[in-house]
């Protein structure tokens, strides 16, 4: 059967992905960044997964105003990078796993998440970045991901409570699956930051570790923290964290399994208006 | 019983709900339009045609000719939108979120490199410091 082996969580800051594209990450405002996710990206070439079920959220680029979904699983072969109006980013097409994804949709429906389910669609930054700070620039991404993206573009935004029993739900989907499969979750988006209004620029560092350490030590807890907070706390784009509990909700602790590793904690301050935050979690 | 809408009292801040998007549909939609280099052409040729094109209100057309965009997200509109215009002068994503600030670009930048707008004195407001 397929099994869930770790969850990784990261921003997904569209300059960083203009920092990769156009070779910036050795220059003093993009080094220390980078330097964080240098045993992210070892981590990830000994792990070998088989699919990655990404969670992210699409920023205006897949979907406009005419249709806004709360969940989508993408459950295309293929998947092209967005023209977000600076051109489409140099990376490679994305890879989808189309009988992995039918089957956790079908799964996860009949466990009363009702998804909408995507042929096509183009994927942006919010996917592309984080393959980027783990894998670097490759020809070619290492394994087919699933790209699963969550409204948080127009309030409200699914609940954490909402988002951390989803990812119970993914979990129980991917286990029944009858293939041996490595999959891993990724949870992406946040930390703190705001990028409208006379209050953008909001970082709140504090706020953000303590984030860190609820999630990893108290995840359903962490999950009734009400939106309002994430707002007030951590700037209006700071919404985008009620996604991490999804990758979260996935993990074997919290599903009566064993104790999981923290395997990697990195938090850096600035990109661009935003906070970065990146754990990698193991199940045992 | 109306709804309850607790983020009203967070300062410098327009949270993007049902109520903003039925408001800024036509904008926000203009604005994806551009994620096309052919649309972005022809809106670089001759703005106010171009926006013609679109059943925006006036004051929408006017706040998008001077890329006021705190007046733009007062009318509904929403940043990752707005950002497609943003891109379309070939700006940066901190560029266009500093221009709401009242800072200078390089203030706006030190302040992020310096760690960011303090959430002290800004949770609330009329909150003082």
């Amino acid at each position: 059967m397929a099994h869930i082996s770790a969850s990784v969580y990261t921003s997904h800051v569209p300059a960083v992905g203009a920092a990769i594209d156009l070779g910036k990450t050795a220059e003093p405002y993009w080094q220390p960044l980078f330097e964080g996710y240098e045993f992210s990206k070892r981590w990830l070439k000994e792990q070998k997964p088989d699919v990655i079920f990404l969670v992210y959220n699409d920023h205006a680029n897949a979907f406009s105003l005419d249709i806004i979904p709360t969940f989508a699983i993408g459950t295309a072969p293929e998947f092209t990078p967005a023209d977000e109006g600076w051109g489409p980013r140099p990376v490679p097409n994305v890879i989808g796993h189309p009988k992995l994804a039918a089957h956790i949709a079908q799964s996860v429906i009949q466990d009363d998440f009702d998804l909408t389910i995507v042929n096509k669609m183009d994927i942006d930054h919010g996917l592309t970045v984080p393959l980027s700070l783990m894998c670097g620039q490759p020809q070619a991404w290492p394994c087919p991901i699933i790209p699963f993206a969550v409204n948080v573009v127009q309030y409200p935004a699914p609940s954490g409570r909402r988002c951390y029993l989803l990812g119970k739900a993914i979990r129980k989907a991917i286990e029944s699956y009858d293939e041996p499969l490595n999959v891993e979750i990724w949870g992406t988006g946040g930390m703190s930051h705001q990028l409208q209004g006379p209050r953008a620029g909001l970082i709140n560092r504090e706020w953000d570790n303590a984030f860190l350490d609820r999630l990893i030590a108290d995840p359903e807890g962490l999950s009734a923290m009400p939106h309002i907070d994430y707002v007030r706390e951590a700037g209006s784009e700071g919404i985008e964290l009620v996604m991490w509990l999804i990758a979260r909700g996935a993990m074997d602790d919290v599903n009566g399994g064993k104790p999981l590793t923290v395997r990697h904690r990195f938090y850096h301050v600035p990109a661009s208006n935003t906070a970065v935050g990146h754990l990698i979690l193991e199940n045992n | 019983m109306s709804l309850d809408k607790p983020y009203k009292d967070v300062p410098g801040t327009t949270i993007f709900d049902a109520e903003m998007s039925r408001l800024g549909y036509h904008l926000n939609q203009f604005c994806m339009s551009l994620m096309k280099a052919e649309n972005r052409a022809r809106f670089k040729a001759n703005e106010r045609a171009y926006l013609d094109e679109w059943p925006m209100s006036e004051e929408q057309k006017q706040a998008v000719l001077a890329r006021d965009l705190n007046r733009c997200i007062e009318l509904g509109g929403n940043i990752y939108f707005l950002a497609k215009i943003g891109a379309t002068d070939g700006k940066s994503f901190q560029q266009m979120a500093g221009s709401m600030t009242g800072m200078s670009e390089e203030e706006y930048r030190n302040m992020m490199v310096s760690g960011g707008r303090s959430v002290e004195g800004n949770r609330y407001i009329g909150e003082k410091k």
